[in-house]
């Protein structure tokens, strides 16, 4: 699989590259500054920020075509735009790469696509400060974004495992053969390991869907992440902060009396420290969940950056040579973030029913 | 910093996929599958639990056999027993009443024999009474034909008589 990736890893930053070369065409028509540095070379931190952020296409690679011009192969995606109460949908092909603006309206509404951004475009073109920052407005972006078609092809999937799943008890009896002979060991592990015994015999059965669903979205989304040309979706702060909140939710909603009177007025330091304790436990309930947004999408976004890293070696040494061994270590790292990949799911959910099992739990201790 | 940015367009997205996600396996997934290993669950420990009481009831059933059996057998010797001991007293006793019967029938015969024969002897006794006082008759007619020996014999008589 690593191998693989790192092909197809190959011929996406080979695509990348004149990606950017197309922006330095464009910025150069801009009053600013151009920002795009791929006129002298290759840019390793431009394209793995590239590939870790989203993108409002799904980009495979490009194609030369005899006269040197170069095109992308990417599947077009909605782009569903709202401004001052208009809703604008078209695809994102309109935008030709960047080098087109769509004009809607009857010419009222004019956007422009930049470094994957929509902006509403003044006369086709950007405004920028000195430091190269977009001044233009941007309207509210609700298009389908690469992210987000992986997070419904993810869906999909998970509908699709799980329903299957269910649907072999019901044709097949109970005996756990085929896909069930997969699914439901792991099922009975997030059940028997996380659930029960972070939430107890009499509070696991309300939070187990949840759970459940929890880490097989982070799981399978963690992997498809690490397909070649895979969404990064868990290694993005809007999904993790996301499901940080439904943990953050939830765990506050079912808070027991106990709960609340521990952090409120904490039993068992001397009164004077206990306002100091109020004041750190009520900061404990945001930090909780923080640094479960943090800890997904650094890992996840930490082991892309790493796998992209040593795919970019080729291109900054330049040599075919050092392909030996980036692809070894390109190797190495899939195999650790396939672990990782269960690992955070793991953590993730483990540490959500550590935290809903706390705020449940009456004062029997 | 655009890392770190959430984008709205993607927040959006995810909690309404989310929701819906977590809805949908809930109702179609999670809520079958765990519904069935909780069944499967029980229906094991019922099993398991069933297999004990069979063993033991077979168990039970078992010793419940070997008693009957013991004392089939003992029942058995009983009346082989007591058949024996029935045999014999049959036949003691037969034996018994055959003696009895042997002894009644010879008896009876003796006594038919002893009646037989005084009977025999009384009627010889009659026989040779009435043979005697025919042949004294017939010798007192042929004796006492001329007159000379019935005075004989009256004289003779009378003297007998005399003497006594």
């Amino acid at each position: 699989m690593g191998l693989l990736k790192s092909l197809v890893a190959t011929c996406l930053l080979l695509a990348a590259n004149p990606i950017f070369a197309q922006d330095t065409i464009t910025n150069q028509t801009d009053t600013a500054a151009a920002i795009a540095p791929s006129e002298k070379g290759f840019d390793a931190g431009e394209v793995i920020m590239h590939h870790i952020k989203d993108s409002h296409s799904w980009h495979f690679y490009d194609r030369s075509a005899p006269d040197g011009s170069e095109s992308a192969v990417a599947i077009p995606l909605p782009i569903i735009l709202y401004t001052d109460g208009h809703l604008d949908i078209f695809m994102s092909s309109a935008f030709d790469e960047g080098k087109k603006t769509v004009v809607r309206g009857g010419g009222s509404r004019e956007y422009i696509l930049h470094h994957d951004k929509i902006y509403l475009a003044e006369n086709g073109q950007l405004k920028h400060d000195e430091h190269g920052a977009v001044l233009n407005e941007a309207p509210l972006d609700l298009s389908i974004t690469k992210n987000v078609a992986s997070l419904m092809l993810s869906a999909i999937l998970l509908l699709w495992i799980f329903i299957a799943t269910a649907n072999g008890y019901k044709k097949m009896g109970q005996v756990p053969t085929g896909l069930r002979g997969f699914t439901e060991p792991l099922i009975l592990f997030v059940k028997d390991e996380i659930a029960v015994p972070n939430l107890g015999e009499e509070h696991y059965r309300k939070y187990l869907p949840y759970l459940l669903t929890l880490f097989f979205f982070i799981w399978v989304n963690n992997m498809l992440g690490l397909l070649p040309m895979g969404a990064n979706l868990t290694g993005n702060i809007a999904v993790t902060m996301l499901l940080a909140v439904f943990t953050f939710i939830i765990t506050n909603v079912s808070g027991s009396k106990h709960y609340w009177k521990d952090i409120m007025w904490m039993p068992g330091p001397p009164v004077f420290v206990k306002p100091i304790m109020t004041v750190i436990e009520l900061i404990g309930i945001f930090t909780k969940p923080f640094s479960l947004m943090i800890r997904l999408f650094a890992n996840i976004t930490a082991g892309h950056i790493i796998v992209l890293s040593f795919i970019s070696l080729i291109f900054i040494f330049k040599s075919v040579l050092i392909s030996p061994v980036s692809i070894v270590f390109v190797l190495f790292m899939d195999v650790l973030e396939l672990l990782v990949a269960a690992l955070q799911a793991y953590i993730f959910t483990m540490l959500t029913a550590m935290y809903i099992g706390m705020a449940v739990k009456g004062g029997e201790e | 910093m655009d890392l770190v940015t959430p984008q709205i367009g993607l927040l959006f997205w995810t909690v309404l996929i989310f929701l819906v996600l977590v809805f949908l396996l809930a109702k179609f997934a999670w809520k079958p599958i765990l519904n069935m290993v909780e069944e499967r669950t029980k229906n094991i420990e019922d099993a398991l639990n069933s297999a004990e009481n069979a063993k033991k009831e077979m168990a039970g059933l078992k010793a419940e056999n070997e008693q009957i059996m013991k004392e089939a057998r003992a029942e058995r010797d009983k009346i082989v027993r007591e058949a024996r001991e029935m045999k014999d007293k049959i036949i003691e006793e037969s034996k018994e009443t055959a003696k009895a019967e042997a002894d009644t029938i010879l008896a009876q015969a003796r006594k038919l024999i002893d009646d037989e024969k005084r009977a025999a002897m009384n009627e010889l006794k009659d026989q040779v009474a009435s043979l005697s006082i025919e042949i004294a008759e017939k010798i007192l007619t042929k004796e006492l034909s001329d007159k000379k020996k019935q005075a004989e014999l009256i004289d003779d008589i009378l003297q007998q008589s005399n003497l006594n």
